[in-house]
């Protein structure tokens, strides 16, 4: 009983989401508001409904009720309770659902945090995003539905993928949903501006923390993603340019892009078509994203069961919305005032050179993800693109986007006074060539590659700093988004120097081991001691005990694991990490080799500063947060602060 | 105004990429193979007693299928195989690909004769369960034939003809519209000819 009433309230979610893309919008035309003011209670609604209809799933799934196929499919009776949780969002149609339940979440938040905003806005918001929930609900109605029912009814399920029996595998989803789909937040304001020809700095100014929150969900997700490849697939990487990490990298440029230059509209009221197109582009490459994840136009190591059908829906969709909104920009960008002047030196020219780097990396990346699927159906052959692809055009985009940021965040707008500039810089690029000359030496081999890492990680890192103190000397309040920037720049530092630390200087040996066998990796020596087997709750293992000494001093002992899934007989690789602030110790465990006496194979590395990743990834975050939250936003007086203004300038024309 | 069309003008020249992209299956691999002679090899049967080798079927078309029990797309494709064997002549011989894995062995390797008989238990019981298409299955426990094959994922599936041909080569798991579509009208023109 319990999933038909989630089928049914989510029959019904999906009724009111055609009433909210409806009716709204057409309150907006006849300037009804009467119909305007619908929008918020019908968000609320279908937010409700999609919520009981997402626990009526989770309900089955902790009742192991495996007459639902999805639940026979991606859950067992003896999978840990908070699995059998988060395998809601284990496969295709769950993941959708989770899809669903942010999307109407977001829709809800934007209906109750939107006091501030014209009723015809929020309507025309609202009626986007009600259009946009349409389009998904149709989707896992009529491909994906999760509560269809399975007959015979088997005894158990065939549990989780035990590669998502991981707690960073439980949080990453949401957290990459929530940025996807945060990014139709963007969008629907976007819309709603080109829609009611009202492109201006108070449009700009009611998106941007909507849009810097997504960014900060999304930064999170891929950044979860990361660790869980790290740690979970055994080998010790943390970013492999596979299509699927590639279309979250994409929305995250562009996101980032938007973030930068949503602030020109919203201070100089300049770039106006530009940041609409930009808002159009992110949830465009998030729709993109998902149907190549979905579709199975490309091969991935995120397998989801794919379908063409589902592959054609999505297309299709994919065509009608993207489609629809470039025909409307193409309609209302040209009635697009230009902003003010902007000297070839200023704040605004900075903006402009962010925006196109990152375009450009997010076109270089688009290029490598679709070309072997464009290589194909030209019928010119097979064909992959690896990461020597993305390294050797993504990392010359970079530099010049990271030397830009410094003197980008303390130029004046309109004209920027190049000698003030420089003078005020000196000491900070002073100190960074010396750092990036220097540091290296420390740490092994010079190299031009490793200087010129630390030297923009150091710029930037010093560069921030150097905003933070000099804005800490002046009277007055700081607000949110000042802090929040330089949080992020800061984090984006210690990013840079995480990469640049761990590409010079880690240490990876693949070696065969037997008890007692040492390896070396200076200083650290790393002994196999004992080999034991342990019982999971649902898996058995096969457990290292590998001995770590410095200076033949016992430091630490690891112990990692190969299990065995009971449902699957999948192997699985459990590393043994060590972490500290300047580094990893990295240990997995690989197969027994035959021999005379039992040995295995084993994959020992030092990864100098991968910390440094999760904490910059955490700092950008962060700085998202503090940025969107800052109040000049959240002024319960700003539409008459916005209608004074517009009195003021219809009264100077 | 034309300057603002752009966007759309390239975004519709994807979705046509797109849209073909979706026709096509990025798994399906070309392979060198096809058109060869099927390379030779002698192993010992499942159930025992002889050796079989591609030579044993000249003369006839038939179905050489590379599958474990641990392979999960592999009892997906499982049932249609079954149902072919029921309805269909033309033989199908699995070759048991690496049976036994690392984690079998995790107290140490196990010598060749308990991977064969651990292999052939497990196997077996498998086959009891969920039906046995195959005429006889291989056992490929180094997985050596597995590389003379350019074995890529498991399951695959090679159509070889009466000459001992590779004439079709199937990465991942059989579906009923690669089965209508492909495999049975290449193995009827192979019947025929």
């Amino acid at each position: 009983m319990i999933p038909e009433l989630g089928q049914f309230s989510l029959v019904l979610a999906a009724v009111l989401s055609l009433l909210l893309g409806i009716l709204p919008l057409w309150g907006t035309v006849r300037h009804n508001t009467t119909l305007q003011s619908l929008a918020r209670p019908l968000a609320l609604l279908q937010f409700v409904l999609v919520a009981l209809s997402f626990a009526c799933l989770a309900y089955a799934f902790l009742n192991n009720d495996f007459s639902v196929k999805y639940v026979a499919d991606h859950s067992n009776s003896l999978l840990p309770k908070p699995y059998q949780f988060a395998a809601v969002w284990g496969g295709h149609e769950g993941s959708l659902l989770l899809w669903m339940l942010m999307l109407t979440g977001w829709a809800a938040a934007v209906a109750l945090f939107s006091q501030s905003l014209p009723l015809a806005m929020v309507a025309r918001v609202l009626g986007v995003l009600g259009l946009v929930t349409v389009g998904f609900m149709l989707f896992i109605l009529f491909t994906s539905n999760p509560f269809d029912r399975l007959f015979p009814i088997p005894a158990d399920g065939r549990d989780l993928n035990p590669l998502l029996q991981d707690p960073g595998l439980v949080i990453h989803p949401p957290m990459l949903y929530m940025g996807y789909v945060g990014m139709s937040v963007a969008f629907a304001f976007a819309i709603a501006a080109l829609l009611s020809g009202r492109l201006d700095a108070a449009w700009a100014r009611w998106s941007r923390p909507w849009t810097v929150i997504a960014w900060a969900f999304l930064t999170l997700g891929i950044g979860l993603g990361s660790w869980w490849a790290y740690y979970e697939l055994g080998w010790g990487g943390w970013w492999f340019w596979d299509p699927v990490e590639n279309a979250s990298l994409m929305p995250w440029l562009v996101g980032t892009a938007l973030i930068h230059s949503l602030m020109v509209t919203e201070k100089r009221g300049s770039f106006k078509a530009w940041t609409v197109l930009l808002a159009i582009a992110a949830f465009s490459l998030s729709l993109l994203g998902t149907f190549l994840v979905r579709s199975g136009v490309l091969t991935s190591v995120h397998a989801f069961a794919t379908d063409p059908t589902r592959g054609v829906f999505i297309l299709i969709f994919l065509a009608i919305v993207v489609g629809a909104s470039l025909t409307l920009f193409a309609w209302r960008a040209p009635q697009v005032t230009l902003g003010g002047s902007m000297g070839l030196i200023s704040r605004e020219s900075f903006m402009l050179l962010n925006s196109v780097l990152l375009v450009v990396a997010t076109g270089a990346v688009l290029l490598g993800t679709l070309y072997p699927l464009i290589i194909d159906a030209l019928n010119l052959g097979k064909l992959s693109v690896g990461p020597p692809y993305f390294n050797l055009v993504f990392a010359p985009l970079m530099v010049p986007l990271l030397f830009i940021l410094v003197p980008g965040t303390i130029a004046r707008w309109r004209e920027a006074n190049i000698t003030e500039m420089l003078t005020e810089l000196r000491w900070v690029a002073a100190a960074s060539v010396v750092l990036a000359i220097g540091l290296p030496f420390m740490w092994g081999p010079w190299s031009i590659g490793s200087a010129l890492g630390i030297f923009l990680g150091m710029w930037v890192a010093l560069g921030s700093l150097h905003n933070m103190v000099e804005r800490l000397r002046k009277p007055g309040r700081i607000g949110g988004s000042f802090w929040g920037q330089h949080l992020a720049h800061f984090g984006l530092a210690v990013v840079v120097l995480g990469i640049t630390g761990v590409k010079s200087y880690e240490v990876e040996r693949d070696v065969r081991m037997s008890l007692g066998d040492t390896v070396t990796i200076s200083p650290y020596t790393f002994r196999l001691v004992d080999m034991v087997d342990v019982n999971g709750p649902n898996y058995k293992a096969t457990q290292a005990h590998v001995e770590v000494l410095k200076n033949d001093k016992l430091i630490h002992v690891l112990y990692p694991e190969k299990r065995r899934y009971f449902s699957s007989a999948m192997p699985m690789t459990e590393a043994a990490i060590r972490s500290s602030f300047l580094g990893d110790l990295y240990v997995s465990l690989g197969d027994p080799i035959a021999g005379d006496k039992p040995s295995w194979s084993m994959r020992v590395y030092h990864k100098p500063f991968v910390p440094w990743l999760w904490a910059g990834v955490l700092l950008m975050v962060a700085g998202g947060v503090v940025a969107a939250m800052d109040r000049r936003y959240r002024r319960r007086n700003l539409d008459a602060q916005l209608k004074t203004a517009g009195e003021a300038m219809s009264n100077a024309v | 105004m034309k300057k603002f069309l752009i966007p759309l003008v390239l975004f519709f020249g994807l979705v046509a990429f797109l849209a073909v992209g979706l026709k096509r299956d990025p798994r399906e691999i070309p392979s060198p193979l096809v058109g060869k002679p099927a390379p030779a090899f002698s192993l010992p049967t499942l159930t025992g007693d002889k050796l079989f080798s591609p030579a044993d079927y000249k003369g006839q078309v038939w179905l050489f299928n590379v599958w474990a029990t641990w392979c999960v797309a592999c009892r997906e494709e499982h049932p249609l195989l079954v149902e072919f064997s029921k309805t269909q002549s033309v033989p199908i011989v699995g070759l048991s690909y690496k049976e036994v894995q690392a984690a079998d062995q995790a107290n140490g390797p196990l010598s060749d004769a308990a991977k064969l008989s651990l292999a052939r238990e497990r196997s077996l019981r498998f086959l009891q369960r969920q039906g046995d298409p195959y005429k006889l299955s291989v056992m490929d426990l180094d997985g050596r034939v597995g590389i003379d094959y350019g074995v890529y994922g498991v399951p695959e599936t090679y159509v070889i003809d009466r000459e001992g041909v590779i004439r079709y080569k199937q990465v991942g798991p059989v579906t009923p519209d690669i089965l209508q579509t492909k495999l049975l009208p290449l193995i009827r023109s192979l019947e025929k000819s």
